[in-house]
């Protein structure tokens, strides 16, 4: 199979201390669009290009970080195909129903070594990008703030990274793309069910369960580097960049909404196919691995997770 | 009434001014200072973890992860999240500095062999 049953990353269900400040940010300045809000008083978002009716929810709690990570799935045949799979590699699995999260399908939740909790389910309402199937126009006029056509990815850190990683390629059928080797000890993992270069990233952590960041792709470096303007003209509190990665060769910006949790907008990388083999990055030359420009280190950036 | 209050680090003996309704870490990033370290600033992070000696500060919502009650009870907080309300000082918490990318492989699981094909997929 040249491309995984897994379609996509689908939903990110991020934690925040104060859901009205989480509002702002996530609405006004990262620019997606609100979509619906329910009775346990969670908020849906959608990136403006993205069909299904949400990718981004947040709750309110008093430690924030990442619920879980939901991946769309092609039909609800490979969705029992991957829950029987799951259970067999020894996950913790729980069918939640239908209508749980408003709009979407029947979800397949489980544990990974590393400690996060991901979903898939194979159904999920269509919202639309507003702009319809028929001779549509190219982009919508009423977008705000960086204007991310979709939520792309995550990175998480976590302790067992062999385990997650083993778990993402034989169970769900993800290719590795990019590896980071410290000797013969893998410490980063880069990889995809679909033609990106990254669908999901793993780093190797002391604690299990952490979240490194949110991913929302935009399509151009001089959209990186207007969505740079808005950091500062909204004293949004600034990571790093904005820079070139080595890893998938993504131009990007690392920003923190209210509760701490990292955000990334970014452009660019390559066409990952089947065929290809990973590519090896080396802890001896990690700087320009992780920035390629300035080559050094960032210990915010390496150490800092909710 | 002024209400620029100055915070003085005790480790240290370093004093910023703070901004009105600026938190301690705002303030001191300001002025491009670094006697606190800097995270997140949004209270999730838990870095810049400082205890209040003297003084009176309002506190905004920080993550329960890094701040309990006992430790608020303490005086303790995130330098993000603490604003002045009085002359400050304090000392720096510094955490455990972890090692990068964990201390050492997990037991029971083996290696993932660098660079290794693809799983065959029926």
């Amino acid at each position: 199979m040249a491309l995984s049953a897994v379609l996509r990353p689908g939903h990110v269900c991020l934690r925040v201390l104060d859901l009205e400040a989480a509002i702002v940010h996530y609405r006004d300045r990262l620019g997606l669009q609100e979509t619906d809000r329910d009775d346990q008083g969670r908020v849906y978002f959608k990136g403006w290009d993205e069909q299904d009716w949400f990718s981004v929810v947040l709750r309110e709690a008093p430690e924030p970080g990442m619920d879980y990570l939901g991946f769309r799935v092609l039909n609800e045949a490979h969705l029992a195909r991957y829950e029987a799979a799951l259970r067999a590699f020894g996950c913790q699995v729980e069918r939640i129903p239908a209508g749980e999260l408003r709009h979407c399908g029947a979800r397949v939740r489980f544990d990974s070594p590393t400690g996060h909790w991901f979903e898939l389910y194979a159904s999920k309402d269509c919202k639309g990008n507003g702009l319809g199937r028929l001779n549509p126009n190219p982009w919508p006029e009423d977008l705000k703030g960086m204007q991310p056509s979709r939520f792309d990815h995550c990175l998480i850190y976590g302790d067992d990274l062999d385990g997650t990683v083993r778990l993402f390629r034989e169970v769900l059928e993800f290719d590795l793309t990019e590896q980071i080797m410290e000797g013969e000890l893998m410490v980063g993992a880069f990889l995809t069910c679909s033609n990106k270069a990254h669908d999901i990233a793993i780093i190797r952590h002391a604690e299990k369960g952490r979240f490194h960041h949110a991913s929302f792709l935009l399509g151009t470096w001089e959209e990186v580097l207007r969505a740079a303007d808005l950091i500062s003209m909204h004293d949004i509190p600034l990571d790093i960049g904005p820079t070139r990665h080595g890893i998938t060769r993504g131009r990007t910006i690392y920003f923190f909404d209210p509760s701490g949790n990292r955000n990334e907008v970014f452009c660019g990388d390559y066409t990952w196919y089947a065929d290809h083999q990973p590519i090896t990055w080396t802890t001896d030359q990690l700087g320009r691995a992780i920035f390629f420009h300035d080559r050094k280190l960032n210990e915010r950036f390496l150490s800092v997770v909710t | 009434m002024d209400t620029h209050f100055e915070v003085l680090i005790e480790d240290t003996a370093e004093r910023f001014i703070c901004q009105p309704n600026d938190s301690v870490l705002k303030g001191m990033e300001r002025l491009s200072r670094c006697d606190i370290p800097v995270g997140c600033r949004g209270g999730g992070c838990g870095v810049c973890k400082v205890q209040v000696i003297h003084g009176q500060y309002l506190r905004r919502r920080m993550s329960r992860a890094h701040i309990g009650d006992a430790e608020a009870a303490a005086g303790i907080g995130l330098a993000c999240c603490l604003v002045p309300l009085s002359h400050l000082t304090l000392r720096v918490v510094r955490a455990p500095c972890a090692p990068l990318f964990g201390a050492r492989r997990p037991q029971n699981s083996a290696p993932v062999s660098p660079g290794s094909p693809r799983p065959h997929k029926e």
